[in-house]
């Protein structure tokens, strides 16, 4: 792990000893440490670390290997062909098409409301941030985006999308009530979980920019505006495409909005009007949901159809994160990303 | 007023309308949903909406069968159960949380060998990734029957029957799962907190022959205790807000936890403020109902709200060290 501090048993390097090098396991000098010669409490909080390691990693294998064992055991592939259908038994029930053009559809929009917004928020935020007390305004604002639950982001969508000047994104009942459930207002709820993300990690890639690269492109002549469009964003790229990728994982994962804002209803249910169009203002329904109604709590009870599409929703989750992995291999601070410079700000020694 | 160039104000011009438009938009979520929530403390006396009272799950059949006249709903809920449970399952989660996560990311900065490092991370990582619906399934379909079978016995069944059935859903699946889920998180803030403490500190003190563990507990974790502190108490809001998981392993019923009951109470079922709000989502179409759960929703928003502050106030003590926040 890069930028990992020294280890307290081995020297630091210096001009007076060279550091061994890393290949050497000469690490016997910590001899005048051994763990035998400790008092008793420090070996058993020793061993109390160890066994926390090890209980991390057999939870996530466990899981793994549950959602596996499980999911392979119940997943054939024309499930994930078949359109759903409303079946007493388990085997009419159909597959989970729809749930995945759901999901897909609901990320699509969730990621391209928030990349956007999340890109110019933090650039204001890093790069202009005047008035001062407004930045800070706004930054306590997506810090409270950040803590604020989905279920609580659904209901707030729901009063928004209910309104009758916003009946065009959704369905009109006969009676004149705006139903306001639909892709449209899911997917606008949902860019709010991914808009923290992306945020975050943009201001960290602008941060992490030298100011030599910003003088260098004043001194060329450039404007501010500029040198952001053509110097600073090229370069954060990754930065940006590790926020948007932890946000989609989170849209990917939240059931709380599709269950309220979506309907939750078996089909991809058009809306009527134009082809796209109607899709986007009309309900559905995402893996998650899927889950969450074939689970025993909700009014499919097919469990062994739950376990299918959850074992679909996590390889999903999981792609996603072996590419956020990629993204920041050689980041210098652990798991950069789930710990965005909001959290970093607690680590004021560092600065 | 001064001049700036025009490309250039347009751009910072457009930047911070959008940011500001953020900025209305939680504005709005604040006082939409209060304004929304308010006949619902209004009509039970505002404090007395916190207070403890009578059956939840039969105040909201109430609420849910109200009359349509807006004259004559009814509102009453005394809502302590619902708060008093998610009390207890999110205090628990937290509590063994912080202490698994201290040990594990000592474990990880000082302790794993080379190779666990390497293994940690991604399995923290994936452990973040893991949608609260799967945490939920696994916790309902195998954990709630594992413990149905294995941890409660029929004797204990038998001692409670009278007011709650136990089928293994309750305060101990639920604390458990809530627990592994806000673990990442406290792991990675603790994790990089532990590592960004000045190499020459521990170092210091291994060179006054002061063990490894001792350095990390005396020397590490107490420099890092405002970060730690920190994560517990953004775990605690991730906790406050979950509502999926808790809905499925919480049990069926809305039920004040009785910790009178001894080691039953891990058994009974739990339904807190979040979950709630999802159990009830088919009825938002009653009036008063929805006005109730938006008072729920406020209540949660609200807690959220403030642990920020909290989590704010905990660095305080920094300054005084001279470190600049």
């Amino acid at each position: 792990m890069a930028g990992a501090p020294p280890r307290l048993g081995s020297a630091p390097p210096t001009a007076f000893s060279p550091a061994p090098s890393p290949g050497v396991r000469g690490q016997k000098k910590r001899g005048q440490d051994s763990i035998s010669s400790w008092p008793l409490a420090d070996r058993v909080g020793y061993l109390l670390c160890w066994a926390a390691g090890l209980l991390l990693c057999a939870l996530a294998a466990a899981i793994v290997l549950v959602m596996l064992v499980k999911g392979i055991s119940y997943l054939r592939p024309g499930l994930l062909l078949e359109h759903p259908s409303a079946s007493q038994s388990q085997s009419g029930s159909g597959g989970f098409l729809d749930p995945i053009e759901g999901t897909l559809l609901l990320t699509a929009i969730g990621i391209a409301l928030a990349a956007p917004i999340g890109v110019a928020v933090a650039v204001w935020l890093s790069e202009y941030r005047r008035p001062a007390a407004l930045a800070r305004a706004v930054e306590s604002g997506i810090e409270m985006i950040a803590g604020a639950p989905s279920v609580v982001l659904a209901f707030f969508g729901l009063l928004i999308f209910a309104r009758p000047a916003l009946a065009f994104l959704s369905q009109t009942s006969a009676g004149g009530a705006v139903y306001g459930r639909s892709f449209f207002a899911a997917g606008a709820m949902m860019s709010l979980l991914a808009l923290p993300l992306v945020v975050g990690a943009t201001r960290e890639g602008l941060a992490q920019i030298p100011a030599h690269m910003r003088e260098a492109s004043y001194a060329l002549g450039k404007t501010r505006a500029t040198t952001i469009r053509r110097v600073l964003l090229p370069s954060i790229r990754p930065s940006i495409a590790s926020g948007t990728t932890l946000g989609m994982g989170r849209i990917i994962g939240d059931t709380a909005i599709v269950v309220i804002l979506l309907g939750a209803s078996l089909h991809l249910e058009g809306a009527g009007g134009l082809a796209g169009l109607s899709t986007l203002r009309g309900t559905g329904s995402t893996l998650t949901s899927y889950v969450f109604e074939n689970s025993p709590a909700g009014e499919g009870n097919a469990p062994e159809k739950a376990y299918a599409a959850a074992f679909v929703l996590l390889m999903m989750v999981l792609a996603l994160n072996m590419v956020v992995t990629r993204l920041s291999s050689g980041k210098p601070r652990w798991m950069a990303g789930l710990t965005g410079p909001m959290l970093w700000r607690w680590m004021p020694w560092t600065r | 007023m001064r001049r700036i160039p025009s490309a250039e104000g347009r751009a910072e011009l457009a930047l911070g309308a959008v940011a500001v438009a953020v900025l209305g938009f939680v504005v709005a979520m604040l006082v939409t949903v209060f304004v929304k929530a308010w006949p619902s403390f209004s009509h039970n006396g505002y404090i007395k909406w916190f207070f403890p009272g009578g059956d939840v799950d039969q105040q909201i059949k109430a609420i849910v069968n109200s009359p349509p006249d807006p004259a004559h709903y009814v509102y009453r809920l005394r809502a302590w159960p619902l708060l008093w449970d998610t009390l207890l399952t999110t205090g628990i989660a937290v509590v063994l949380g912080l202490v698994l996560s201290l040990l594990s990311a000592i474990f990880i900065v000082e302790f794993a060998p080379a190779a666990m490092r390497r293994i940690l991370e991604p399995v923290v990582r994936l452990l973040a990734a893991v949608p609260s619906v799967i945490f939920g399934l696994i916790g309902i379909l195998l954990v709630v029957p594992w413990i149905n079978q294995h941890l409660i016995s029929q004797g204990r069944k038998l001692s409670v029957s009278y007011v709650v059935q136990l089928n293994g859903a309750g305060l101990l699946v639920a604390s458990l799962i809530l627990m592994v889920m806000i673990l990442p998180i406290m792991v990675a803030i603790t994790v990089n907190a532990l590592s960004a403490v000045p190499s020459s500190w521990t170092e210091g003190s291994a060179a006054l022959g002061v063990n490894r563990w001792r350095t990390m507990w005396r020397v590490s974790v107490r420099t890092a205790r405002p970060a730690i502190i920190a994560g517990a108490v953004l775990a605690t809001a991730r906790a406050l807000g979950e509502a999926i998981m808790l809905a499925l392993v919480g049990g069926s019923r809305t039920f004040p936890v009785n910790l009178l009951d001894g080691r039953t109470a891990l058994f009974e079922p739990v339904r807190p403020l979040a979950a709630t709000i999802i159990t009830y989502k088919d009825n938002l179409t009653v009036v008063p109902l929805s006005q109730t759960l938006y008072a729920m929703a406020a209540v949660v928003l609200v807690s959220t709200a403030a642990l920020s502050l909290a989590a704010w106030s905990v660095k305080q003590p920094l300054k005084r060290y001279g470190i600049r926040t």
